[in-house]
């Protein structure tokens, strides 16, 4: 019953993951990461319905997580500014100096 | 009087450290310090003598404990017999007359105050070693009086025979003190005590093995045949003669070298328990005499013939203690212990005599060799009349002193063969020595006319004592004669007093062999009828091996001192190389070894520990490119772990493999990964540059 | 705390003396010479007070604690003197102060001289007042502290050697005490450092732990001593040492070596001892021969001196494998003292000629008895007195010791060792020979001066002393008496 959701979830995640790691611009790579909290909230909200009955734990969490995240990408939104204000860009490759 | 003999030896000693510390500036007053207390010190003696008279059989004795521990008491103290007593007197007396004679003698001599001191000093030595009353206080005097010989003989030292000769006298005697000190050690294990009777009582009485008694006695001997110069260490006194002449005529004539024979008296007790040691005595004392009148008869140097003379006679006394110690342990009458003493008393006046006269010859004509005197008769008045008497008496020529004596030795040794021709042989030799001497000196022509011119007669303070000594000469034998009752013999004796008893066809012997030594003398030396060289040529060997003392000196120094000397420079190399070597060695061993383990330090145990840091830093120089710097390839390892932790987790059998495996796996493909970064981040580092340059 | 302040004044000294400026030498020489006669009173005192009062008794006397020090590990604060404490102390007190006296030449670095000299006196105080092992060993070692920097910073030229042989060698020896010690430690029930508890410990112990320990303690004495073969360290450090050093080298420090014996490993291991002692008297006997010879070899004057050293303490080893006669061991007492005296003035007297003369090379000289008589005068006196003359301690001494080592010691073994007798007398007369008679160079040494009066005072009260127990030795004999019987009784076990 639940397992549609799961895969709606898994995917979204693959796909957000993917983002994550492929993306060269930093926008995007912020917008794949929400795609990937969205997968988690999606697997609160089912397990929630199916599993955990009781009160509305996997809910609040996804809120809380919606919550997090907003915050995030503020925080991550201004690192990208100060990035293109170094760099005159948002491409992670520029953003690799902290190595070996 | 008698209780304050201890009061004796202080006399010279206060003398000796007042002009030491005090006085020694005012030269005279030294000098009559001195001369004081050895007079003060010889009235107390007569008076003592005198006392003793009275009570010859009840000896005084006085004694302080000096160490007391548990079993071992040493003691100081006095014993005063009829023998303490004579030998008393015969010191100061000689002393007295030494001490006064010394004044003219030593007089500008820039060390004249130390003279005194040092003769003081002497004459508090040996004078407590008369007065002694145990073996170990003898022996500390006995000690002292050889440290007092050194520094006289030694007095003018910058003479290198001088200093030589000190050197070898203190030595020699220390070889007999030797065994005069196991002799003492057995004493005080075997007797338990040191003091005269005490020891005398033990050995009397048969609880100590005999053979313990004869080892003691003869090492007892050994410190006498070293003080007394008897043979074989009589090589010291001869050359003794380096020291001044009234120091001859008072230490190694009259007095210190007498002790020897002091010591066998006064031990005759011992001597008495065996017969084996006595022998060795006697025998010991034959040898040494006649052994040394041979040698006197070829000698030149005047001193050096009295010294001889000197050695000779002393081992005749020794003979003669030497015998009446066998006679006796046999059960036999022996005239022999009161023979020794007496003569030790007569030869320490006519000895004493003749050494102060030679002194006065010497210090006339400035010289010792008698082939450059004669004639001196002519101008020393004094000199050569007391020489001649002191001469007539030391070759026992009736009635001076020396006949009695040397009459009694004869009669000691006349039991047995050997003695009895050793002991005239010896008479003859001495006659005839000591009148060579005469005739050399006194008469004839002048060999020397410039040492005759500046010849004179000594000043009356050095004749004077010439003059006295010269009465006793004639006289001192007197007190023993053999008619009376009351004499010598029944004076001083041990055991039971000897009744001497006239034997006229020995007297008329020993008269007729003096005479003969004396007109061989005459017709050798003054008439010169028989070419004195002539017979050393006709007897060449024998004239060289007399001549050359026997080559004794020449034997030790080869056989002892050499040896010696090698043995003590082989031990110091031995020291400096093997024992310190092996000490540095040991150091060298320990640094060699230090090195070892500084290596192995450096390389092995701080290897391990730079290894574990090497390994470390290598692997993080591999495992470091991981660091890539890229998020993104940070998130893929994350994710990647992620997905591993979730196999792990849900416990993936279709691998196949145990975790571990994957763990290994992983770890290898993580290094994979770096490796593969490293190579494309060095392609893109370089693209890197290429960014930053432009 | 009379015995505590031994070792307290001179400590006290020392800081004193480090807080002086560095350049007022003569501030310092003064201040250290008065300190060190504080110590010098109070042991004569004791020595007073122990001769007339307590010397009728072996007990110990003027004991202070035993006060725990580290309770955990049983060690103890413990002082305590006997008969054969007494006479050393007076030695060290005595030496001590002559030998700082002595030291006024010294023109280099003069305030740590002063301050490791006082530091040295401390150590070898306490050295002859502890009673419990752990102070025992602090003392035993601190003094080789002062004693390295002495010898290497103002020795001769080969110093740097001599001070780390005689301190390496000396350390050797310790570390075999330490264990001898800890072995004794372990092996008491409660464990005790206690000296005079484990005297009644020792006997009890298995033979073989006995043999262990005595050896072990024996190697650490014998190297002080020294005894043959242990004692080429000596000749190194004497030759080097500046005088005052090798004073206080010959007269206390290698008397330490036989104190302990006497003190430790004698009386702690009876059997041990019976079983040995025929061995302790061979290297005696051969360390009297052999130093006699080795001396006559010499070609200079401090090492003549310090090899007679190595002969004389050769009585000492003799007298003590006597160890079953009284006067044998009264005599290695009055070896101990009168050498410490003996030596020790000679030693004073040949850094006067070096002082001079700037050699002290035998055949430099010759005939300087007619231009320093006093000088000669007071060396033929202390000559005379180191190889045995009556009327000095030193024959007081070696007739004790033979006799008793006669009686109690093989006797041909002691017959050679007389031999010492002799050739004493010749190494010492040579040297007095070569020296002081002869003829005298008056172009070289036309300059050399008299012994002056400082130098007179250092070597005065030894020369009284030397002569005060040589003609009258019965108080020091009175001393020790009670107090021996109780070792000999101990050792008797």
């Amino acid at each position: 019953m639940m397992l549609p959701y799961l895969a709606l979830a898994a995917i979204l995640f693959s796909i957000g993951l993917f983002g994550v790691l492929t993306r060269r611009n930093t926008i995007g790579i912020l917008m794949s990461l929400e795609l990937m909290f969205n997968a988690v909230n999606i697997n609160f909200v089912t397990f929630n319905k199916f599993i955990w009955t009781d009160g509305l734990v996997g809910q609040m969490f996804a809120i809380f997580i919606v919550v997090v995240a907003a915050a995030e990408a503020v925080v991550g939104l201004a690192i990208v500014l100060l990035l293109y204000r170094n760099w005159q860009g948002i491409d992670t490759d520029h953003v690799s100096v902290m190595k070996w | 009087m008698t209780e304050y003999t201890f009061l004796i030896p202080l006399l010279p000693l206060f003398a000796f450290i007042m002009i030491v510390f005090f006085t020694r500036w005012k030269e005279m007053f030294s000098a009559l310090l001195s001369i004081a207390m050895i007079l003060a010190a010889w009235v107390m003696s007569v008076v003592i003598l005198i006392e003793t008279l009275g009570r010859i059989d009840e000896p005084f004795q006085w004694a302080y404990k000096f160490v007391n521990l548990p079993n071992f008491v040493l003691e100081i103290g006095t014993l005063v017999d009829p023998l303490t007593a004579v030998m008393l007197v015969v010191v100061t007396t000689v002393g007295a007359c030494v001490e006064i004679y010394s004044v003219g003698y030593m007089h500008n001599d820039p060390r004249f105050s130390r003279f005194f001191a040092y003769l003081s000093l002497f004459l508090f030595s040996m004078l407590g070693l008369v007065v002694a009353n145990n073996f170990f206080m003898i022996f500390i005097f006995w000690e002292l009086v050889g440290l007092t010989s050194y520094l006289l003989i030694g007095f003018w030292f910058e003479k290198k025979s001088a200093a030589d000769a000190c050197k070898k006298a203190f030595i020699t005697t220390r070889v007999g003190d030797l065994g005069f000190l196991v002799g003492l050690f057995m004493i005080g294990i075997y007797f338990g005590t040191f003091n005269y009777g005490g020891v005398f009582e033990i050995a009397g009485s048969g609880v100590i093995p005999a053979g313990i008694l004869t080892a003691a006695a003869i090492f007892v001997f050994c410190g006498a045949v070293g003080k007394s110069a008897q043979w074989p260490l009589h090589v010291w006194l001869p050359d003794a003669m380096e020291g001044p002449t009234p120091v001859s005529a008072l230490i190694h004539a009259a007095t210190m070298v007498a002790a020897g024979v002091y010591l066998v008296a006064r031990s005759m007790p011992l001597f008495v328990t065996s017969a084996e040691a006595s022998l060795v005595v006697a025998i010991i004392g034959l040898i040494t005499s006649f052994m040394a009148a041979s040698i006197g008869l070829v000698q030149n140097d005047i001193k050096r013939i009295l010294a001889y003379s000197t050695v000779s006679q002393l081992g005749y006394m020794i003979m003669a203690l030497g015998l009446y110690g066998y006679d006796t342990a046999q059960g036999h009458h022996s005239p022999g212990f009161y023979a020794g003493t007496f003569h030790l008393m007569t030869h320490a006046f006519f000895k004493g005599l003749l050494f102060l006269g030679a002194g006065s010859v010497i210090h006339a004509v400035h010289t010792n060799d008698i082939q450059e005197m004669g004639g001196l008769a002519r101008k020393m008045k004094l000199t050569a009349p007391t020489f001649m008497i002191a001469s007539l008496s030391i070759a026992g020529i009736f009635p001076l002193s020396g006949f009695w004596s040397k009459d009694e030795i004869v009669a000691a040794a006349s039991h047995y063969p050997i003695f009895l021709i050793g002991t005239l042989a010896i008479a003859f030799m001495t006659a005839f020595y000591m009148w060579r001497l005469c005739f050399l000196t006194f008469f004839g022509e002048p060999r020397d006319q410039h040492r005759f011119d500046h010849a004179h007669e000594s000043p009356k303070n050095m004749t004077y004592p010439l003059v006295f000594l010269a009465v006793l000469s004639i006289c001192a034998g007197w007190v023993g004669l053999p008619w009376i009752h009351k004499g010598f013999a029944t004076f001083v004796y041990h055991g039971e007093a000897y009744e001497p008893h006239a034997n006229y066809l020995l007297m008329a012997i020993s008269l007729i062999v003096g005479l003969s030594g004396i007109y061989l003398a005459y017709l050798m030396y003054y008439k010169k009828s028989i070419s004195a060289d002539a017979m050393a040529e006709k007897f060449k060997g024998l004239y060289k091996l007399l001549y050359n003392k026997y080559y004794f000196d020449e034997i030790y120094q080869k056989v002892v001192i050499d040896p010696v000397m090698a043995f003590a420079g082989l031990m110091w190399k031995f020291d400096a190389n093997v024992i310190d070597g092996a000490v540095n060695g040991t150091g060298w061993l320990t640094i060699k070894w230090s090195d070892i383990k500084e290596w192995f330090d450096t390389w092995i145990v701080d290897g391990a520990v730079n290894g574990c840091g090497w390994v470390v830093r290598q692997g993080a120089n591999i495992l470091r490119f991981m660091q890539t710097g890229s998020m993104q390839f940070y998130a893929l390892f994350i994710a990647v772990l992620v997905v591993l932790f979730g196999l792990y987790k849900f416990e993936v059998k279709f691998l196949k493999i145990g975790w571990p495996t994957v763990t290994i796996i992983f770890i290898l493909g993580v290094t994979l990964l770096a490796l593969l970064t490293r190579i494309t981040q060095i392609k893109f580092k370089a693209n890197r540059r290429t960014d930053g340059e432009e | 705390m009379i015995l505590s302040s031994l070792v307290a004044v001179p400590l006290l000294g020392m800081i004193i003396v480090m807080f002086l400026p560095k350049d007022k030498f003569n501030a310092i020489r003064w201040t250290s010479l008065l300190i060190s006669v504080v110590p010098m009173v109070v042991s004569m005192w004791i020595t007073w007070d122990y001769f007339f009062n307590l010397s009728g008794t072996s007990a110990l006397a003027y004991v202070e604690g035993p006060y725990d020090w580290i309770p955990s590990l049983n060690i103890q604060y413990y002082l305590g003197v006997d008969g054969i404490s007494v006479p050393m102390l007076f030695l060290t007190g005595l030496l001590s102060t002559l030998s700082l006296l002595a030291s006024f030449g010294i023109n280099n670095r003069v305030k740590e001289y002063f301050a490791f000299f006082l530091l040295l006196e401390a150590g070898m105080m306490g050295v002859f007042v502890a009673l419990d092992f752990f102070l025992f060993y602090v003392f035993w070692e601190i003094m080789l502290v002062p004693m390295y920097f002495l010898i290497g910073v103002w020795g001769g030229p080969r110093k740097e050697y001599a001070a780390i042989k005689f301190f390496l060698y000396t350390l050797f020896g310790s570390i075999f005490m330490l264990v001898a010690i800890l072995i004794m430690y372990f092996t008491s029930e409660p464990h005790s450092l206690n000296m005079v508890i484990l005297l009644d410990h020792g006997p009890t112990m298995s033979h073989t732990l006995q043999m262990v320990c005595f050896i072990f303690f024996f190697i650490a004495f014998a190297i002080k001593v020294p005894v043959w073969p242990f004692h080429t360290w000596l000749p190194d450090a004497h030759v080097e040492a500046p005088t005052a050093v090798s004073v206080i080298l010959a007269g206390v420090l290698l008397k330490m070596g036989t104190y302990a014996m006497l003190r430790i490993s004698w009386p702690m291991f009876p059997q041990a001892l019976r079983d040995l002692s025929f061995w302790i008297a061979i290297l005696g006997v051969i360390a009297i021969i052999y130093g006699a010879l080795v001396s006559m070899a010499q070609k200079d004057l401090k090492k003549l001196v310090a090899y007679s050293s190595v002969s004389h303490m050769g009585y000492c080893m003799m007298a003590l494998a006597a160890f079953s006669s009284v006067s044998a061991i009264a005599g290695c007492m009055f070896q101990m003292v009168s050498h410490g005296l003996i030596t020790g003035a000679l030693f004073l007297l040949v850094g006067v000629i070096y002082d001079r003369a700037h050699t002290r090379e035998i055949a430099a000289f010759g005939g300087l008895g007619a231009k320093i008589p006093v000088y000669t005068g007071i060396m033929v006196m202390f000559s005379m007195a180191a190889l045995g003359l009556p009327g000095m301690s030193g024959f007081v001494s070696e007739f004790m010791i033979f006799v008793g080592a006669f009686g109690a010691l093989n006797k041909v073994l002691v017959g050679i060792s007389v031999l010492g007798v002799v050739l004493g007398a010749t190494y010492m007369l040579r040297m007095v020979q070569k020296i002081f008679l002869g003829e005298f160079n008056m172009a070289k040494w036309g300059g050399l001066t008299d012994i002056n009066l400082r130098e007179i005072i250092s070597v005065a009260p030894l020369a009284v002393l030397t002569v005060a127990i040589g003609v009258y030795p019965k108080p020091l004999t009175e001393l020790m008496t009670a107090t021996l019987e109780n070792l000999v009784s101990l050792m008797a076990r």
